[in-house]
């Protein structure tokens, strides 16, 4: 049950990984690509925390942690810099 | 507790996999930052919560560290989307055809 539950999960996060690549190649402003690349973060997340459900371990937890923590650094550095051109004032 | 976890597990990549079908199908930019920042957050706070249920060990120091997550990730997505929304409309970033109230002025930053 929990097995075939974690390979669904992992099928449909490869595949929601790739529609945000489409994005990320065809987006016609650099503002589309970081909210894509916000994304893919995003899902990466959620793919190591299914990761670490299917080899039951609890190592990956901080390092999902730093992740998420770099992903939001990085998209508001680029939001920054999108809008006023230098990143700290 | 297995079950529970496979039913969270599989919400989880349905919510990631629409917000993802929205960021590629939706017209605009105002339009499709409004996929990603809602549906994501709650599809991966599923997967975090089903991750605690579902891992072996301490179950206080799991169910804390999941819960660290989801915290996290509910403070910093509406953050950076509002970013995201001032540096697109600095930027000029068009709108659909279908917007029919545009506040933004003419001119100056904001």
């Amino acid at each position: 049950m929990l097995d075939l539950a974690i390979d669904v999960s992992l099928v449909g996060l490869a595949l929601s990984l790739a529609l945000c690549a489409i994005r990320l190649v065809r987006g016609p402003h650099a503002v589309d690509r970081v909210l894509a690349l916000d994304t893919m973060t995003v899902n990466v997340v959620a793919l190591l925390l299914v990761l670490s459900v299917a080899w039951r371990t609890e190592v990956f937890l901080e390092s999902i942690l730093a992740l998420a923590v770099l992903a939001f650094v990085s998209t508001v550095a680029i939001a920054k810099y999108l809008m006023r051109g230098r990143v700290i004032e | 507790m297995e079950t529970a976890a496979a039913i969270l597990l599989l919400l989880g990549t349905g919510f990631t996999l629409i917000a993802s079908v929205g960021l590629v199908r939706l017209p605009d930019f105002y339009t499709r930052m409004h996929a990603p920042t809602k549906a994501g957050t709650v599809g991966v706070s599923s997967i975090a919560a089903a991750a605690a249920m579902a891992l072996p060990g301490d179950p206080i120091e799991i169910a804390l560290k999941a819960a660290l997550i989801i915290a996290l990730l509910f403070v910093t997505a509406p953050i950076g989307a509002h970013m995201l929304a001032r540096a697109a409309r600095s930027a000029r970033v068009p709108a659909t055809e279908a917007t029919h109230v545009d506040e933004l002025p003419p001119a100056g930053p904001l």
